[in-house]
């Protein structure tokens, strides 16, 4: 038994350790590509933790989300960055020379006076955290003594899509507001389907029904165990990315009205249960004992589906060209300009 | 002194590293992953605090995490394009020192 205590800090220490190092070589490091895949492995052991930290549901969330994507992200961001500033390479460097050069004794003042103002703020914290009690119930008999009236038996789905189903309902909002975001900043892109190598195609054509269906079953596992849309979603939206990368592009029949009407139809479906529920004389997100688990499931899908595409629209960053009013599109686009 | 509140510390040892980056950096890109490794260490903190039950942790905060998780990943597509057409438009990802006119 001690062994194995000593065991299990000797890998929490190592864990936490290394995390801390990654962290610091990730924002100290001179290249920006390094920085951006010690993120990612970051990511990963970030994920370890969460399960050290009996946080299943977390770590998946993570390890597809926290690591995988947002890293895909980066990445492209630093791609676009580097082929856009290439003729002011140049600039780049002289202001950092100068900034070099200019190091002058303000500097080192101001640098002094944020580590001493980040060691108070340290030291505040740790107090803080210290001085909680070292056990407490929290939350969980009351999510416990509840879960029978929520229609699933995994505590969090249960908290996710009943008992805290607001927050969840914001939270698509948000991921439909940044999406918004960009295609608001960008005009359409042009629609450039590109073929892929014999080996990269044979991969994709194998992985991507792979992807569909272990998405399909973490939508499904999340009821009583770890799993749950947001999981399902980010396997699915890994699957759109994988896809969008061998050169693949959704067709133009697909690209408008079909295409915001699955990014929608996560929030859709669930403010129409919301209302339809707030009409028939319940509560807002208040769902009927019998048909919870049914409801929790359908909401699931739907937003199973539009988080999944839109994470990776938020990849692909532009909104894809609608083919019949292209004219009147680059009018306005010409207009922007 | 518990897994939970080494965990806690670990948290904000990540908060503080990403913060004093965040101040640090002129480089946009460095800046978005600063915020990423702060959001990480508030997660692990609540995680880490929801971990000090006496059988099964509190699931509240676990749902809260996962919630917080893809809020992060939006903002961050949302910062990484917006850093974007700042360089498109000024040629460099870093933000002016003296404040436009």
């Amino acid at each position: 038994m001690e062994a194995l205590t000593l065991l299990s800090w000797g890998f929490d220490v190592t864990l936490g350790g290394t995390l801390m190092w990654l962290a610091w070589r990730t924002l100290a490091s001179e290249d920006l590509f390094k920085g951006i895949v010690l993120f990612i492995a970051f990511g990963l052991l970030m994920a370890l933790a969460w399960v050290r930290l009996d946080a299943p549901d977390i770590a998946l969330a993570e390890a597809a989300i926290g690591a995988g994507l947002t890293g895909a992200l980066l990445l492209a961001a630093l791609a676009k960055l580097e082929s856009g500033s290439k003729e002011s390479q140049p600039l780049q460097e002289s202001t950092i020379t100068k900034a070099m050069v200019n190091k002058s004794d303000k500097q080192i003042l101001f640098r002094l006076l944020l580590v001493i103002l980040l060691s108070v703020f340290v030291a505040g914290l740790v107090y803080v955290v210290l001085s909680l009690p070292l056990q407490t119930i929290g939350l969980s008999e009351t999510v416990a003594e509840n879960l029978d009236a929520s229609g699933v038996s995994n505590p969090v789905t249960a908290v996710l899509l009943n008992f805290r189903a607001y927050d969840t309902l914001l939270e698509l909002a948000v991921l439909l507001l940044a999406l918004l975001g960009i295609w608001s900043l960008r005009s359409p892109s042009e629609r450039n389907e590109s073929a892929s190598g014999k080996v990269l195609d044979m991969l994709t054509r194998l992985l991507v029904p792979l992807l569909i269906l272990v998405s399909g079953y973490l939508l499904w596992v999340g009821g009583h165990a770890p799993g749950g849309a947001f999981q399902a979603g980010s396997v699915l939206a890994a699957a759109g990315v994988l896809l969008l990368l061998t050169g693949w592009r959704p067709g133009v029949r697909f690209a408008g009205l079909a295409l915001r009407f699955a990014l929608v139809m996560g929030l859709a479906v669930f403010v129409i249960v919301a209302v339809v529920m707030v009409l028939l004389g319940g509560r807002l997100l208040e769902f009927p004992l019998s048909f919870a688990g049914n409801f929790i499931l359908l909401i699931e899908a739907a937003a199973t589906l539009s988080i999944g595409i839109t994470l990776a629209a938020l990849f692909f960053g532009t909104r894809p060209k609608p083919a019949q009013s292209s004219a009147s599109r680059e009018e306005s686009g010409a207009q922007e300009r | 002194m518990n897994i939970a509140f080494f965990y806690a510390l670990t948290g904000i040892g990540l908060f503080t590293l990403g913060l004093y980056a965040l101040i640090k950096h002129k480089h946009l890109l460095r800046k978005i992953l600063a915020i990423n490794v702060m959001g990480s260490g508030v997660l692990l903190v609540l995680v880490a605090l929801a971990a000090r039950t006496q059988n099964t942790p509190d699931p509240v905060p676990h749902a809260m995490v996962i919630t917080g998780i893809v809020v992060a990943i939006s903002a961050t597509a949302l910062a990484l394009a917006l850093m974007l057409r700042l360089c498109e438009t000024s040629g460099r990802a870093e933000l002016p020192d003296e404040p436009m006119e």
